[in-house]
């Protein structure tokens, strides 16, 4: 299991650290969306892949090693709202850039 | 951190209650209201008598060589914490500034016209006095500098208060300019210090002076700490900033550039003399850069044709006296330079407060205007007299004391035949220079034929206004005739704290019979006097000094401003920098990849490929997710909408590996955000411009396709490198953390069960409110930059169903026009209304559980705006505003209002900020509600629909924006409406 979610986090860094890199707004935003589920899934894994063991707890289970660990969880919860507002500030500003300069390149000009 | 008991017990310590309480009362003074000169000299005033009174109280703890120390524990482990440490001298310069600040705020209070705005010049005077009394009881050496900073900017900003005139707002420039960049090399200098001794306490410092002598890093220690120390003293070749600064309001002069900032860097001097001092470097640097200043500074100021330049010029020459005294480094020396530190300050502010009170009379502080004021002015022509023979040093006044023993000084033998003769000369003709500007500012302004040309009849000031120089000049006669039962005692408890127990025998009698400090005292009055004769007449026609008036300091101040940050800097980014964003990010990565990799080579051990536990449907699911994220960025160019909704696949795979590896609050937020963020970017599209993928992609020019080949081969490796970490780690034991005590004490402390939110709205409470701040903010950016938006050109038209619709209206004159819009998703919009309780059911559902079962505020915030948007898709934007009222700037402002309030509550209450003990909302029928949750999801709510409101609100402006140069012929019904929805954003 851990070689796919490894692979997944491969192939999603490349995708996005690709599209970060390319002209066009478009696809930087793209590029930062696919790099976030990247370092969710990556801080995410840091905890271990556990089946059945959520952290929420039940009073019939006292053993503490019945859970996952929570801290990497609270981190990835934070990491999808800060992602999720810089999200839509960046959609904003590439909006904002492109009726300025009328141009998608993130530049503000055409080279 | 207990913050609460932290400051609950030492503020009411004496010591930092002196130099808290005039920061306290400077936040208070900038509130009042700008015409209460009355209100803010009261609180200035009653500030400056509390700290004396405080001073004055503490004496008798540090008058038998005794030390006051009070610590706070900041960071202990760095060795850095907030120390406060009284001795005899700091105690020496907490008088001055206490006293003086007193007189200086009680003339101010005539001084300033009703017409300016005290508060700001109230609440920057007691700041800079909060950050002086910092500065001489620090006990930490980084404490030291962060205070002698807050003098810098404090100077700046008095210096700077008339910011309407050109010549203010360029001398405070320049002061913070040439004093804040002495401040840094002092940082420098201190953190040298601080490593050679292994501390940054000022006792530990102060008990290895051997150590630090004798150390290879002493000479850029001592280069670095006099770097500091000349800059702040106006001391040559630094001294041109204080000339600039006397554009500050005279009390400000009186105060900060004459009896206390000034003085800081003579302070620190003192301060490191017995670590620093005695050393060949320190001799020769400090010595001559004071002898220097001494006799320029007294030249130019005979030159002068402004009182209070003429009055700033002779500062730069006394601070230069004591620099000289200082430089000597003999403890006699020592003792003569922090006496005459206190008597400058007294004769020197006096003096300033009358040049205040003549321009204030007259109109004019220029010498050559003025003259014959003694018939207007008596007292106050009297009290500048004895204050200017102070500064003379006419014998029975205390300014003469302390210039007779710098002359005692300067004839003390040396090896050097050189300093011999240097010494002795420079400071007798340093003292018949000083004697020739004190009769200049005498003669010239009040004696003579009465002024001619000036704007109104001079007489005396204010009762009150007069009253600070006549206690001052008192000082000096006192201090003059009786030295040693009036200041005597205080001196040596001063010197002994910073000489040591054995401080030579000195006297402090007015009379030492004949002897050659008397000799150079003579022929400084006599030859002062004779100069002044010589010259008098021809002095008002004199513009400058002659030989030093082509050379200006200002100039080359700005010569090398221009070159440095203007020049070179240009220089620099032209050769380093790039506007250009993509190679920036390039660097960036490539960095962030090198950063990760350096310190894993090698080190990473045998990574052990195993598919052992691998599950068929999960790595189905993953390769639909992989299949979806590489085609996604495959069409980010040419399809955006495409691209959208693959990107979407890879985000509800992630989302699905959240729910299949025991994370459902990740899920259920991930799936959330993914709708939202869905929506948002689709909001966005339509302002994009069209892209036609070109056929010829056989035409790439070479550059292109060699950098989409590089960026190929970075992004291979970031991605290789992140898989490869990852796996490494995810195949190792887990490591013993900080995860079973959330585990533990979820419930006992946090009273809930689901340990990931009671993490977020109880442990780490505080990173969550800086997280939905941070959400606040982005709303509200995005807010302020859509009201500026303009569309791009090609962006405004109408979509196309709606422009064929319209082109068939206009040849069918009978056809409907706009019907496109007008059933719009007819089915989707009647559920999509229908669905709105629903959804506010569901937000109520997955809001009550979250503390104990996956979700909370959190995604019951997200789930609320999804259930708005859907109404603004369904209904439009106006119908939405019509039947709603949605106040998103009020919600967000409310929601943080609240968190904050709330966590000040839990402070008032004795617990640690954001306590969430406290924080159970009691709710009739529903129960304990935990209130934290309830803040975040206001806020998440607030932010959200604004964000999309905004976006949303895009499509109704257009029409207007399309047709802006028609004529106004627009219905006015509808122009109403849309300058409402306009209104309600």
């Amino acid at each position: 299991m851990e070689l796919i979610i490894a692979l997944a986090i491969g192939v999603l860094t490349t995708c996005g650290v690709w599209l970060l890199l390319r002209p066009r707004t478009f696809q930087v935003i793209i590029g930062l969306s696919l790099l976030s589920y990247a370092v969710n899934l990556f801080i995410f894994g840091m905890g271990r892949m556990r089946i059945n063991a959520a952290p929420v707890l039940d009073s019939a289970v006292t053993d503490l090693s019945h859970y996952t660990d929570p801290v990497p969880q609270a981190l990835v919860l934070t990491a999808i709202v800060i992602g999720f507002a810089m999200t839509a500030l960046f959609l904003v500003m590439l909006l904002a850039a492109r009726g300025l300069t009328g141009t998608d390149h993130v530049d503000g000009e055409e080279d | 951190m207990h913050l609460f008991a932290l400051s609950a017990n030492p503020i009411l310590d004496p010591l930092i209650l002196l130099v808290a309480l005039p920061f306290l009362a400077s936040f208070l003074a900038a509130l009042l209201p700008s015409n209460a000169r009355n209100a803010e000299a009261w609180l200035a005033g009653t500030v400056a008598v509390c700290t004396l009174a405080i001073t004055c109280w503490l004496y008798p703890q540090v008058a038998n060589g005794g030390v006051i120390r009070e610590e706070i524990s900041w960071l202990p482990a760095l060795g850095l914490n907030l120390i406060f440490r009284l001795d005899g001298f700091a105690w020496l310069f907490c008088l001055l500034v206490t006293g003086v600040g007193f007189l200086v705020v009680l003339y101010a209070r005539y001084y300033m016209s009703p017409a300016d705005p005290v508060p700001r010049f109230f609440a920057f005077l007691l700041a800079f006095m909060g950050s002086m009394l910092g500065l001489v009881v620090s006990g930490n050496i980084i404490q030291l500098v962060v205070f002698w900073e807050l003098t810098s900017i404090t100077s700046f900003l008095l210096i700077g208060y008339w910011f309407h005139i050109t010549q203010a707002r360029e001398g405070a420039r320049m002061a913070l300019t040439v004093t804040g960049l002495g401040g840094f090399a002092l940082l420098g200098g201190v953190l040298i210090i601080g490593r050679i001794v292994g501390s940054y306490d000022l006792d530990v410092v102060l008990a290895s002076g051997n150590l630090i002598r004798e150390h290879s890093l002493y000479l850029p220690a001592l280069l670095l700490v006099l770097l500091g120390a000349l800059t702040k003293s106006a001391q040559f070749p630094f001294h041109f900033w204080l000339p600039h600064a006397m554009s500050a309001p005279t009390p400000v002069s009186a105060y900060l550039h004459s009896a206390t900032m000034v003085k800081a860097g003579v302070f620190l001097l003192v301060r490191l003399w017995p670590v620093m001092a005695g050393t060949d470097a320190w001799f020769w640097i400090v010595t001559f850069s004071g002898l220097i200043t001494l006799i320029i500074g007294g030249y130019a100021a005979i030159f002068q044709t402004d009182l209070k330049g003429l009055l700033a010029y002779s500062t730069i020459s006394h601070l230069g006296l004591i620099t000289t005294l200082l430089g000597m480094s003999s403890p006699l020396a020592a003792v003569a330079a922090i006496f005459h530190i206190a008597n400058h300050a007294t004769f020197k502010a006096s003096l300033f407060m009358a040049a205040g009170i003549i321009d204030h009379e007259t109109g004019t502080r220029d010498i050559r205007k003025l003259s014959g004021l003694f018939r207007f002015m008596p007292i106050t022509g009297t009290l500048a007299m004895v204050a200017s023979a102070a500064m003379a040093g006419v014998p029975l006044l205390n300014g003469f004391l302390s210039k007779e023993m710098f002359f005692a000084e300067t004839t003390v033998r040396a090896e050097n035949p050189f300093v011999n003769l240097a010494l002795p000369i420079g400071a007798t003709v340093a003292g018949i220079f000083s004697v020739t500007y004190s009769l200049r500012f005498v003669h010239a302004v009040f004696f003579g034929p009465p002024p001619e040309g000036l704007s109104r009849t001079p007489h005396e000031p204010p009762r009150w206004m007069r009253w600070p120089i006549e206690v001052l000049v008192l000082l000096c006669l006192i201090v003059g005739i009786i030295p040693g039962i009036t200041i005597g005692p205080f001196l040596a408890t001063a010197v002994r704290s910073v000489v040591g127990e054995n401080t030579p025998a000195y006297s402090l009698a007015v009379w030492h019979g004949f002897s050659l400090p008397l000799v150079m005292s003579g022929i400084a009055l006599l030859g002062g006097g004779l100069l002044y004769l010589a010259l008098h007449r021809r002095l008002n026609r004199i513009e400058g000094p002659p030989l030093m008036r082509r050379i200006k300091g200002q100039d080359i101040f700005e010569l090398v401003l221009v070159t440095v940050f203007w020049r070179w800097a240009a220089g620099l980014k032209r050769f380093f920098g790039t506007d250009r964003l993509q190679p920036q990010l390039f660097l960036l990565v490539a960095v962030a990849v090198l950063a990760g990799a350096v310190p894993l080579f090698g080190k990473m051990g045998l990574v052990d490929f195993s598919a052992a536990n691998l599950e068929p449907a999960f790595a189905l699911v993953w390769a639909a997710g992989m299949i979806c994220a590489i085609a996604s960025a495959h069409q980010a160019k040419f399809h955006r909408l495409v691209s959208l909704v693959l990107m979407g696949g890879a985000g509800l795979v992630t989302c699905i590996t959240f729910v299949w590896f025991s994370a459902p609050d990740l899920a259920v937020t991930q799936l959330l955000v993914e709708i939202v963020t869905t929506v948002l970017i689709l909001l966005g599209l339509r302002w994009l411009p069209k892209r036609v993928q070109q056929m010829d992609v056989g035409a790439q020019i070479l550059r292109t396709r060699l950098r989409r080949i590089r960026d190929f081969v970075l992004a291979l490796v970031a991605g290789g490198g992140m898989a490869l970490i990852a796996y490494a780690v995810m195949t190792r034991p887990s490591p013993d953390g900080i995860s079973s005590y959330f585990l533990e004490n979820a419930y006992r402390l946090g009273g809930g069960t689901n340990v990931v939110n009671v993490m977020l709205v109880d442990f780490r409470g505080f990173d969550t409110l800086g997280e939905i701040t941070v959400l606040g903010i982005v709303a509200l950016t995005v807010f302020a930059l859509l009201r500026r938006f303009r569309p791009a050109p090609d962006s405004i038209e109408k979509p196309e169903q709606q422009r064929i619709q319209k082109a068939f209206a206009e040849r069918h004159p009978g056809a409907p026009a706009d019907t496109t819009v007008k059933d719009f998703l007819l089915v989707p919009s009647v559920i999509m209304r229908w669905m709105f309780p629903v959804a506010i059911v569901l937000t109520v559902h997955i809001f009550m559980r979250g503390h104990d079962k996956p979700g909370g505020g959190f995604a019951a915030g997200i789930v609320m705006s999804i259930a708005f948007i859907l109404q603004y898709m369904a209904g439009g934007t106006r119908w939405v505003e019509d039947r709603l009222r949605i106040l998103p700037v009020a919600w967000i402002g409310t929601g943080l209002l609240l968190a904050l309030g709330t966590g000040v509550a839990s402070w008032l209450f004795g617990y640690p900020f954001l306590t969430s003990a406290f924080h159970y909302a009691e709710i009739p029928l529903i129960g304990r509600v935990p209130l934290a949750s309830a803040l975040l999801f206001a806020l998440v709510v607030g932010a959200t629909v604004l964000i999309l409101s905004a976006l949303a609100h895009q499509a109704v402006r257009t029409p207007r924006m399309a047709q802006p140069a028609l004529p106004a012929k627009v219905p006015a019904a509808d122009d109403r409406a849309s300058r409402s929805t306009g209104g309600t954003r």
